[in-house]
């Protein structure tokens, strides 16, 4: 058995293929933005999480520092139970808050993290004392709406009472 | 005569069911001893690479070619269409999922089944019109896992390769008319597309998807050609057979396959 000009284009087409799904593993898709580094765990309760899914980005400043791993929905809270995996590069302080941001206007949902000052960081397991939920585009219209309401109601009455006010005098 | 036709018609139904069924069964045979009487192909390795050098290679120029298109098409309409919501800058997601996910695999299984099914089917059947296949059983050589088996293995490998290949070269032809001919800024291009496209998700399961039509694709036209009858005509109807009814096949197994891997997750 020897080499043949057959052998030659096959092997380049074999190497065609595999150059073709590593660039798409890692120039089309996220592979390059895996890192292999280990990860803590740290928990958040949120009112209402909105639209945010299983690996939503965690960031910090706007840096991706971890990403959501779980979502559950709490039967004894009533509130929606977030798993977070962080990065064990970065080190957050106890009482750091979470926030549910939206990224642009129509953007997928991340969860956002804003670095508290105690002087004990995060360990693995422990939960956010503060959180915020997403904001949910009919409960703000209808707070906005309500406020509208209730300032007008406050002016009327007041209106009245300047006329009753008027009339006494 | 009434009752005549209608025992006629009664007769050519059942005759079509039964013919089918027995078709069905022979051919699932068939697929067993492929994958039974396999050993061959690999021990010999170098039966297997002159098949890929075949149904591969030689299919590589039209894959390239209707990728390169079938990306420039997407980066035209899919421009078109973002552009009226003021999101141009998802163009590299759209070109990137459409293709990974869907287009590469289906289109590049449809394209090996009209380049490669086909003359497989052609060159089976005539081995067996011209009794090849008959001499090779007088001499004690096993058909199956001379002639068959390689052919099927070559495109169960090729099939993949030219499908992650289709695919590429389709984001090259996105990111030509996109990027370089319309303006749409270049690193929310690339950046949104390796933000949208997960690489188990989306990457694997066109893959697994490629691996399964390269399977279906390879065995019809194997059975198409085994099958058909050793005449002219028998030869010509297997091959369209092979291209027809492997298009179904891949496009039914397309859904299937796309209702498990992508049912809103």
């Amino acid at each position: 058995m020897e080499r043949t000009t057959l052998d030659m284009w096959v092997g380049a087409f074999v190497v065609g293929g595999l150059i073709a799904l590593l660039i798409l593993a890692f120039k089309v898709g996220n592979l390059s933005g895996y890192d292999g580094s280990e990860t803590y765990q740290v928990y958040g309760e949120f009112d209402n999480i909105g639209g945010l899914k299983i690996k939503a980005p965690v960031k910090s400043s706007g840096v991706v520092v971890g990403r959501v791993s779980n979502i559950q929905f709490d039967n004894k809270t009533f509130q929606a139970n977030v798993e977070i995996r962080l990065s064990k590069n970065y080190q957050f302080p106890k009482d750091t808050s979470a926030a549910i941001l939206t990224s642009g206007l129509l953007g997928e949902q991340y969860i956002g993290l804003e670095a508290g000052g105690d002087e004990t960081n995060l360990k693995n397991g422990d939960k956010f004392k503060l959180t915020q939920s997403a904001m949910v585009l009919e409960q703000l219209i209808g707070q906005v709406l309500f406020s509208k309401a209730a300032d007008d109601g406050g002016d009327k009455k007041s209106a009245q009472g300047g006329n009753k006010k008027a009339v006494v005098q | 005569m009434p009752h005549r036709k209608v025992g006629f018609g009664l007769r050519s139904i059942g005759s079509t069911v039964v013919n089918g069924v027995w078709r069905l069964g022979f051919a699932s045979r068939f697929f067993l001893m492929t994958l039974i009487s396999s050993g061959a192909s690999f021990r010999r390795f170098h039966l297997t690479i002159r098949e890929i050098y075949f149904s591969g290679v030689m299919s590589l120029i039209i894959i390239l070619v209707s990728g390169l298109f079938v990306g420039m098409v997407l980066g035209l309409q899919g421009y078109e269409t973002l552009q009226k919501y003021g999101s141009e800058s998802a163009l590299g997601s759209l070109v990137a999922l459409s293709l990974v996910r869907e287009l590469g695999p289906v289109l590049a299984a449809l394209l090996f089944a009209s380049r490669a099914g086909s003359a497989i089917t052609a060159e089976i059947g005539l081995m067996k019109a011209t009794e090849q296949i008959a001499a090779m059983e007088m001499m004690a050589v096993d058909p199956i896992s001379r002639v068959v088996a390689p052919r099927f293995w070559a495109g169960v490998i090729s099939m993949p390769l030219l499908a992650a290949m289709f695919s590429a070269v389709g984001v090259f032809g996105g990111y030509l008319v996109g990027v370089v001919l319309i303006g749409v800024d270049e690193g929310s291009f690339w950046s949104q597309m390796q933000a949208a496209v997960d690489f188990r998700q989306d990457i694997v399961n066109g893959v697994i998807k490629s691996v399964t039509f390269g399977i279906a694709v390879t065995a019809i036209a194997l059975f198409e050609g085994y099958d058909a009858p050793p005449t002219a005509e028998g030869v010509s109807h297997a091959t369209t057979r092979t291209v027809v009814t492997s298009a179904r096949a891949v496009l039914g197994l397309d859904f299937i396959l796309t209702v498990f891997m992508f049912r809103g997750v």
